[in-house]
C-alpha cells in the first residue's frame, strides 16, 4: 500500500457523463495519480463494495460522488462512502439537483417500470418483468429496489462540497484539483465547508459576451426557425434563455454558441428555488398587461416544468410532482 | 391522517403594504367576520412576491395561497401588480405541471375601501380549498410526495 493520500469516485443514477469529464482534464489526470491512491472508481478499475467495507473509517481523503439516489444500493454506497471518506463532494448536477433521472419524479414508480418494460417502444414479448427477490437453487437473489423518488446526495447524507454542472466543465475540475494538491502541499486552504466549488458565484449572464438592453418580450420562441441575432441576448430574442437563474462557471458556452442556456449548472449563488426564480425573472420582462395577452404570450413556453426544472426538480422545494392530482383533487 | 379532525384548510395570504393589506385591517376595525383559516403577511407589494414564497408555502403544509394587490393601474409603484398578475399565470402553469392543482394559488385585487370584499374573498377561497381537500405536500417522508407513489414491492409486484 503506497501512502498517499486516498481517492474515490462513484456513479450513483447518473450518465457516466461525470466520469467522462473527469477523464477529459487530459494529462492532468496524471495529476490524480502522482497525488493520489485511487482505491474505489467502478468505471476505471476493478474494486469490490466489500473492499470498501473494509477501509478504516475516514480513510479516504476526497470522494467525488455523482449521480441521484434511485434506489437502495445507492442509498447504501453513499452512505457507505460518506463514512469512509474526510470530504465528500456531491460531483455533478444529479448528485445536487437530481438533474435529468431526477425528472423521473414526475411519475409514480409504476409508471417508471411500465415504461421501461411494457410499452410499445419495448422488444419484450415475454413480458418480463423484474422481481426484487428470486429463488435460485443456491439461494435467494436480489437486485437493488428503486426508491419512491430520487433524491440529491444531501438528502441522504451530510456533504461537504458541491461541484456543479451538467458535466462539470473540464477546466473546473482541473481547477479543483489543483486546488487539492496545493492543500495537501500546504499551499492553500480548503473553503468552507457547504461551499460550492469549481464555480462561479454569479449567473451565466455575468459571463456572457452578448450585448444587453431593456428587456420586453412580446413573443417567447423557439430556437429554431426565426433568424437569431448573433450579438443581441438571446431572452431579449425571445428565447426562453435560463442564464438568468444559472450559476456562472462555464463560460456562457451554450449562449456563446447561439443556443440558450438550459440551466445546467444549477441555482445562481442565493437562489432557493432555480424554478421560482426563472418564473420570477421571465414573468417579469413579458410585455403585455392583460391577462388573455400575457396567457397567448405563455403559450411559447408549452412545458414550464420541464423548462423551470429540467436539472433541478428533486433539488427544488417541491421535490417531486403528484400526478395523481387529477384524481384525488390535489 | 389517523385522527377524524374535520379538515381545516391552512392559507397563506400575501398583501400589499398599500391597498390589500389596508382592506384586510378594514375588515378587521369593521368587525366583518371571515374564515381564520388564512395567514396573512404583508410584502411591500405584490410585486414583492417571489414565487419561491409560494412554493415554500405549498411545500411546507399550506392548502393554498391568496396573493392580494391593488387593482390593475392603481399600484403605489405604478406597475408591479402587473409583475404580479404575469408571475401568477406562469405559476399556476408551473404548479399545474408539478400536479399541484392550480385552483390552489388565487390573485385577489382589493382595494384599501374593500375591506368587505377582502372578507369575503377570503371565506370563499377557503371554502374552495376546503373541497379540493388537504394538499399534505410534506417537505419531509409522510408527505404526498412520499406517498402517492406505491411501495416498490407494489410497483414490481
Amino acid at each position: 500500500m503506497s501512502d498517499k493520500p486516498k481517492f474515490a469516485m462513484y456513479w450513483a443514477a447518473s450518465c457516466g457523463g461525470c466520469e467522462i469529464a473527469v477523464l477529459n482534464i487530459h494529462e492532468k489526470i496524471l495529476d490524480v495519480d502522482a497525488n493520489f491512491d485511487v482505491v474505489f472508481w467502478p468505471v476505471a478499475m476493478d474494486a469490490k463494495y466489500k473492499d470498501v467495507e473494509a477501509m478504516e473509517d475516514g480513510s479516504i481523503l476526497l470522494t467525488l460522488f455523482n449521480g441521484g439516489i434511485r434506489n437502495d444500493e445507492n442509498a447504501h454506497i453513499a452512505k457507505l462512502l460518506r463514512r469512509k471518506s474526510k470530504l465528500l463532494v456531491a460531483f455533478g448536477s444529479c448528485a445536487n439537483e437530481g438533474c435529468i433521472p431526477g425528472l423521473a419524479n414526475l411519475s409514480p414508480v409504476e409508471d417508471i417500470v411500465n415504461t421501461a418494460f411494457h410499452t410499445i417502444s419495448t422488444d419484450n414479448p415475454n413480458g418480463i418483468h423484474p422481481q426484487i427477490s428470486y429463488k435460485m437453487p443456491e439461494g435467494e437473489i436480489r437486485i437493488p429496489t428503486i426508491l419512491p423518488r430520487l433524491k440529491t446526495l444531501d438528502q441522504v447524507v451530510d456533504v461537504d462540497y458541491y461541484m456543479p454542472g451538467c458535466p462539470p466543465e473540464s477546466h473546473q475540475i482541473a481547477a479543483v484539483i489543483d486546488l487539492v494538491v496545493q492543500v495537501l502541499q500546504g499551499k492553500a486552504e480548503l473553503p468552507p465547508k457547504g461551499a460550492v466549488i469549481g464555480a462561479g458565484n454569479s449567473t451565466v449572464c455575468d459571463e456572457c459576451q452578448r450585448k444587453r438592453n431593456v428587456k420586453t418580450i412580446n413573443s417567447f420562441n423557439r430556437i429554431f426557425g426565426q433568424a437569431i441575432d448573433p450579438e443581441l441576448c438571446l431572452l431579449e430574442q425571445g428565447i426562453p434563455c435560463n442564464g438568468i437563474a444559472t450559476r456562472s462557471g462555464c463560460n456562457a458556452r451554450c449562449p456563446t454558441a447561439g443556443a440558450q442556456c438550459i440551466g445546467c449548472y444549477g441555482p445562481a449563488e442565493g437562489v432557493v428555488d432555480y424554478g421560482a426564480r426563472l418564473i420570477s425573472g421571465f414573468a417579469s420582462v413579458i410585455n403585455s398587461k392583460d391577462p388573455k395577452e400575457i396567457d397567448t404570450i405563455l403559450d411559447g413556453i408549452p412545458d414550464p416544468t420541464g423548462q423551470f426544472y429540467r436539472f433541478n426538480l428533486a433539488g427544488s422545494l417541491l421535490k417531486a410532482g403528484a400526478p395523481a392530482w387529477k384524481k384525488n383533487g390535489g | 391522517m389517523t385522527n377524524n379532525k374535520p379538515f381545516e384548510p391552512v392559507i397563506i395570504g400575501f398583501t400589499c403594504n398599500w391597498c390589500s393589506y389596508r382592506a384586510a385591517d378594514l375588515a378587521g376595525t369593521s368587525r366583518t367576520k371571515y374564515a381564520p383559516n388564512i395567514r396573512l403577511l404583508r410584502l411591500m407589494c405584490s410585486g414583492r412576491l417571489d414565487p419561491t414564497f409560494v412554493f415554500k408555502a405549498l411545500a411546507n403544509g399550506a392548502d393554498g395561497v391568496m396573493i392580494t394587490g391593488c387593482h390593475p393601474g392603481e399600484c403605489h409603484y405604478l406597475e408591479q401588480n402587473y409583475k404580479a398578475l404575469r408571475r401568477f399565470q406562469l405559476m399556476r402553469r408551473t404548479l399545474e405541471g408539478l400536479g399541484v392543482d392550480p385552483r390552489r394559488v388565487k390573485l385577489v385585487w382589493a382595494s384599501a375601501a374593500e375591506g368587505a370584499k377582502f372578507a369575503q374573498e377570503v371565506t370563499s377561497f377557503v371554502e374552495e380549498v376546503r373541497a379540493l381537500g388537504p394538499l399534505n405536500w410534506g417537505a419531509g417522508e409522510n408527505g404526498r410526495v412520499a406517498e402517492y407513489q406505491s411501495t416498490p414491492q407494489e410497483a414490481l409486484a
